[in-house]
């Protein structure tokens, strides 16, 4: 099992707890795993990214190389095109459909969408509209495109959830059951349109 | 036990597990996370590791220089271009030798993600003539912290360790010992004029760190880090560092052959490279992070007929950190088939937050700086260097920690008016007071305007270490108690800001102005905090 990982966004958007449940789960399974992260400056409101890694085999790279990842997921549409170049041809891209508009010359939104339907492989889907039916706060939407990214991951749904679990338990029993929801409602999402 | 740790924190657990007794540092990307690492063990299970941050890169540099005279293990860490504020005492450091173990932490940045040059601190330990250890991944960084405190004790010498961005921040799975070593006891040099640099004590001194070279560099070639596997078709090897070997082997070919020298420890293990040489190598190729340290160390050290290949020949990028795709090349593969890279999409900078106090600072220093016919604003290191982007196009320099300050003077000296620093306050302390002084003596007509957000905010909010004394410190240093002014950055009190701003710089002398508003980032966490309890 090898699976190369893109994690995009905006900075302060919570793609790294994104990154944090997929470790935890991966480490239960006994996977190897690399998780380049960026820190400081480039965080604010600036685009960010992470590089997980998660294999079988020990991993040598903290990076993954041009052509190599086999699913970027992102919190925001344009944001998942900026890393195109790292992904398989055949690979999946898993992003949120809504732009976050914090620059001025932000390309239309159609257009943006347009080219990543252009991938055969991918799943677009609202995280915070969905987060929302799923009585979710928006807190939660990164768990929402966690959810539609499982079908990828090459991790079992159900080690998954157990994962969120372990990783919300010491904020309590509420917050564990609204992200387990948004989960589900992500994890439902990519299942009935893929 | 398995951890999955950042770099930084393999580094830190290292470190503790080593028997650290003090650690000293600034914060600076990305080698912030090691102190902070060892701050939270010590708030979960206090073991009286000193961990508190310093002013800056050379009073923790001494202070650790300090517990190590103690005989005690110490720790100091910074970002690469820290390096260049504590080299007075790191070098001196190299003269003095230690008693307890000693190592620096120096966090290169290659690229920049973070930072104003990409220097790589390998020519600090060559300059200062001690090992450095450059571990290429987390579990050797985390193994290398008791190894280098052994190897600065047994060979009485500060230790150098380099990491760059992307192994600090980066996570993996450690694995580390159950129980930390026990601190070392206090004890006394065993000849205390070897830490008094008077010159004829220097001078022996000097001389017995030169006598040593040949024993650093035995460790290097035999201790076991360094590590040389004669290939099938050796006329062609491959020399990595740290972290480049990684890259090499993502990409490297079973059946290549080449022999390869991968280096974690210098001074450069000369009887490996010799085998090298006699094993047939004709062409060796240097992949090294950052500048071409060894690419140009190894020219002299093969023979002419050798051909060393890398940065400086166009085979790898003169600059900027590696990647798998640059090494791939490098080793005369084809890249992996892509997708091209998607031309509608565009840059998004980082900005300040919304709601920071720098934002309505810099609103009302624009407003009254368009009041004169030439401003020159300095800037200087902080989140609020921003201010240099859209919308505000705010500031026309910023180099280096303090420097607004001390540009402002002497743009005042010049004849410039109005000259203004601005400067955070954390950066004030860390090298802006010592400026202001010299302003102060010399009457120097500036306006030095401190935002102070009672954060260390770029770094992500470390204390600072002149909260809730800035007024006596300028003050102290000689600036007229009417000409230390105060405001609170808020759009409401824009009249007044713009109003203060505007007579101090019609003040013909040294004047501050402080405009104080917390960190918004700090604020929340705050206030989250509060709402817990």
């Amino acid at each position: 099992m090898k699976k190369d990982i893109i994690l995009a966004g905006v900075g302060g958007q919570g793609i790294l707890s994104i990154a944090t449940v997929i470790g935890e789960a991966a480490l239960q399974e006994g996977l190897y795993l690399k998780q380049a992260e960026v820190h400081g400056m480039s965080q604010r409101g600036g685009d960010v990214q992470s590089n997980l890694r998660l294999s079988s085999e020990p991993i040598m790279s903290d990076l993954i190389a041009m052509g190599g990842a086999d699913l970027i997921i992102s919190l925001e549409p344009m944001e998942a095109l900026r890393y195109v170049q790292y992904l398989k041809p055949d690979g999946w891209i898993v992003t949120s459909c809504v732009p976050f508009l914090n620059i001025p010359n932000y390309p239309e939104l159609e257009e943006v969408l347009g080219r990543v339907k252009a991938h055969k492989n991918h799943v677009l889907l609202d995280v915070e509209a969905l987060a929302k039916e799923a009585g979710a706060p928006a807190q939660a939407a990164n768990m929402v495109l966690l959810g539609a990214a499982i079908p990828m991951l090459g991790i079992d749904h159900d080690k998954m959830l157990a994962g969120v679990a372990r990783i919300f338990a010491r904020k309590g029993e509420q917050v564990v059951n609204s992200n387990l929801a948004a989960v589900e409602a992500g994890y439902n999402y990519a299942i009935s349109v893929r | 036990m398995k951890h999955l740790l950042l770099g930084d924190e393999a580094i830190a657990q290292g470190a503790i597990d080593a028997g650290l007794s003090g650690v000293y540092a600034y914060p600076g990307t990305p080698s912030t996370e090691i102190t902070e690492y060892i701050q939270l063990q010590e708030s979960r299970a206090p073991r009286g590791i000193f961990c508190r941050w310093a002013a800056n890169e050379k009073t923790a540099m001494e202070a650790a220089l300090g517990m190590s005279y103690m005989g005690k293990r110490a720790l100091v860490c910074m970002k690469h271009v820290g390096m260049n504020v504590c080299a007075d005492a790191f070098m001196n450091a190299a003269i003095t030798g230690v008693n307890g173990g000693l190592i620096v932490l120096a966090a290169d940045d290659p690229s920049m993600h973070s930072s104003q040059n990409e220097q790589d601190s390998r020519f600090y330990a060559k300059f200062a003539m001690i090992p450095c250890l450059e571990p290429g991944n987390q579990q050797e960084a985390y193994d290398m912290m008791a190894y280098g405190y052994e190897l600065s004790e047994r060979l009485k010498t500060p230790v150098l360790m380099r990491v760059t961005t992307r192994m600090a921040h980066s996570r993996a799975v450690v694995e580390t010992i159950e129980q930390p070593k026990a601190q070392n006891p206090k004890s006394m040099p065993q000849d205390v004029n070897h830490f008094i640099l008077l010159p004829a004590f220097a001078k022996r001194n000097y001389a017995e760190l030169v006598a040593a070279q040949p024993e650093f560099v035995r460790r290097s070639e035999t201790d076991g880090h360094n590590t040389y596997i004669r290939g099938t078709k050796p006329e062609k090897a491959i020399l990595t560092t740290g972290i480049a070997y990684n890259y090499l082997m993502e990409n490297y070919p079973a059946d290549m052959g080449c022999s390869i020298l991968r280096i974690i420890q210098y001074p450069l293990p000369k009887k490996l490279i010799d085998q090298m040489v006699a094993d047939g190598a004709k062409e060796v190729l240097v992949i090294e992070e950052g500048q071409p340290v060894v690419e140009e160390l190894i020219r002299g050290m093969v023979p002419s007929n050798v051909v060393a290949k890398g940065r400086l020949t166009g085979d790898l990028p003169r600059m900027g950190e590696l990647s798998p795709d640059c090494v791939r090349t490098a080793i005369g593969l084809e890249p992996l088939p892509k997708h091209d890279s998607e031309k509608l999409v565009v840059g998004r900078p980082p900005a300040l937050c919304q709601g920071c106090g720098h934002r309505d600072m810099y609103a009302a220093l624009n407003e009254v700086a368009r009041e004169y016919a030439e401003p020159r604003i300095f800037g200087d290191i902080g989140c609020y260097t921003l201010g240099a982007l859209s919308p505000f196009h705010a500031i026309h320099a910023c180099v280096e920690m303090g420097a607004s300050v001390t540009m402002a003077k002497g743009a005042a000296d010049a004849g410039q008016h109005p000259a203004i620093a601005v400067i955070g306050d954390s950066t004030f302390t860390h090298s802006g007071m010592t400026g202001l002084l010299d302003c102060v003596n010399a009457n120097a007509n500036v306006v030095i305007l401190i935002s102070d957000n009672l954060t260390t905010g770029m770094t992500g909010g470390q204390d600072s270490a002149g909260t809730g004394r800035l007024e006596q410190i300028c003050t102290g240093l000689g600036v007229a108690p009417e000409h230390v002014r105060v405001v609170v950055p808020l759009p409401k009190n824009m009249e007044e800001i713009k109003q203060t701003l505007r007579e101090e710089i019609d003040y013909a002398g040294t004047s501050v102005v402080i405009a104080r508003r917390e960190c918004i980032q700090t604020l929340k966490r705050h206030l989250k905090a509060a709402k817990k309890q």
